[in-house]
């Protein structure tokens, strides 16, 4: 069965179409990534799966259940890390099990056994203007985990950050995505980081916004770094190009 | 440490400019330019308040006990009318402008009002200085309940916050800086405005002993007192500002 099915969905704003008969599928342990230009709808479509909004039509299955315009189910993290300022790092990551219910204290025992896989060992007490962007978002990363540990939403969530952090948290987050088997569904404008990242892609096209083609990347992971570099990753690129510009006209 | 360093040079600048006032004003009167009997010199203040210390501290025990529970009363009031204009937006755009009218009404008229309605004790005090404080506080704290961030409240809704959750975790410690900000307004309020309503009727205070002296022209008296109020309002402030570093941490690893 699918991890999550986004099936049919559309959505207006003032009357006006912002995404139109939306269908897409996340299957266990894969990166899917949402490519299109920006104001394309992709944050319409990502309120819409976490619930934050319900669609005109359509519905969104977790696990084969039905969780339209429901919050609660699945997170999201955005580019900006949204860590609260006033909390220390461990207290941020804990607040979707205090969002739950749990006790402090628990809560915060459970977090800790996760920092040192997030690359954060000893950085529970900071706050978050003490550490790098790169920290910060595997901090948020891990926030998004520790709530929903089968679907992560990920939206442009490193493309604040330089190419050289950019390059070694994408390393990493496959990594991160092996081990604990998280399925990821993920949006950019970056075709580069699209295609290093993705088992699949769906290009996002059109106003209203619509999917208009699917794309394998059939190169095995783990990636290796030249993966970047090679013949094929330019030709899933170009590829890319020209679908995105073909359905421009 | 550089920077600590300029901050005590900064902090020797004011206090020279104090120290130049003081010689001054006291060479003034010593030398006769000015009569006594219009303005006591710095000695003779700090005399009268030596020998008036006993009175003046009992005085000023009520005085303050009038504050604290003016100023407490005020800033529970301060916060419960902003949780709710923030909760409620039809409660904000009923309350908002009576808030400010309230703010228009001069203090010292509505004080012998307040004391033919309740009478000569503590009560007509505390009203007028929950009228004056709670104002700050309700305003502070609502311009951070409503510029608390909206990715972020969206975000913890998407978690399955409701609506308590989102206040206690993003709006009410967001509002901590604009509520501090708010009360060390409210605290020189609530010590000028004991003061205030004490001068148009009571038995104790620093406000009444203001009046009294006054009346015997013991202009020394009079400056003493005046310093005195100068100095808790400070001693106010600043206090307000260790308890918010105390409730700010993180503002401090800055």
């Amino acid at each position: 069965m699918s991890e999550l099915v986004v099936a049919g969905v559309s959505k207006s704003f003032d009357g006006k179409e912002i995404i139109r008969d939306i269908n897409l599928h996340l299957e266990h342990g894969e990166l899917v990534s949402l490519l299109g230009a920006s104001g394309g709808g992709k944050t319409t479509l990502f309120n819409v799966i976490s619930g934050l909004s319900r669609p005109d039509q359509g519905s969104v299955l977790l696990e084969g259940e039905e969780i339209t315009g429901q919050p609660g189910r699945v997170s999201y993290m955005l580019q900006r890390d949204l860590l609260l300022p006033y909390r220390t790092i461990e207290d941020n990551v804990a607040l979707p099990l205090l969002l739950k219910g749990e006790k402090k204290k628990a809560a915060r025992i459970k977090v800790g056994s996760h920092f040192a896989e997030f690359g954060l060992e000893g950085k529970q007490k900071k706050y978050p203007h003490q550490l790098s962007g790169g920290m910060r978002q595997r901090a948020a990363l891990l926030r998004t985990y520790l709530f929903s540990e089968k679907v992560a939403l990920l939206d442009e969530p490193f493309s604040a950050l330089d190419t050289l952090t950019k390059s070694a948290i994408h390393q990493w987050y496959l990594n991160i995505m092996e081990q604990i088997q998280l399925s990821t569904l993920f949006v950019t404008h970056d075709i580069d980081e699209a295609v290093y990242l993705s088992d699949r892609i769906y290009l996002l096209n059109g106003n209203p916004g619509t999917i208009t083609d699917e794309i394998l990347i059939r190169e095995k992971k783990p990636r290796r770094e030249e993966f970047r570099l090679s013949q094929e990753f330019l030709e899933y690129k170009k590829e890319i190009l020209s679908r995105l510009k073909l359905s421009d006209q | 440490m550089r920077k600590k360093l300029q901050s005590t040079t900064s902090k020797l600048w004011a206090l020279a400019a104090i120290a130049l006032l003081l010689i001054v004003w006291q060479a003034a009167c010593s030398s006769g330019l000015i009569s006594k009997f219009m303005l006591p010199s710095p000695v003779d203040v700090g005399k009268a308040f030596v020998g008036d210390f006993g009175l003046l501290m009992d005085n000023l025990r009520v005085t303050l006990a009038e504050a604290f529970l003016g100023l407490a009363i005020g800033v529970g009031l301060g916060f419960g009318m902003a949780a709710l204009m923030d909760r409620f937006d039809w409660l904000y755009q009923a309350l908002y402008p009576l808030l400010v009218l309230t703010q228009t009404i001069p203090t010292v008229a509505i004080a012998p009002l307040l004391v033919l309605w309740f009478g000569y004790e503590m009560t007509p005090k505390v009203i007028l200085i929950v009228i004056v404080t709670f104002f700050p506080i309700t305003v502070g704290l609502l311009n951070g309940f409503r510029s608390a961030d909206k990715d972020t409240m969206n975000l913890l809704r998407s978690m399955g916050a409701d609506r308590l959750q989102i206040f206690r975790y993003v709006k009410l410690p967001g509002s901590l800086s604009y509520f501090f900000s708010g009360l060390r307004i409210s605290v020189s309020y609530a010590v000028v405005g004991a003061v205030i309503s004490e001068w148009l009727g009571g038995f104790n205070g620093l406000g009444v002993y203001m009046t009294k002296v006054k009346k015997a022209f013991s202009f020394d008296k009079m400056f003493a007192v005046i310093f005195l109020i100068s100095a808790i309002s400070l001693l106010l402030m600043w206090l307000v500002e260790v308890l918010q570093k105390r409730c700010m941490p993180w503002e401090e690893k800055k």
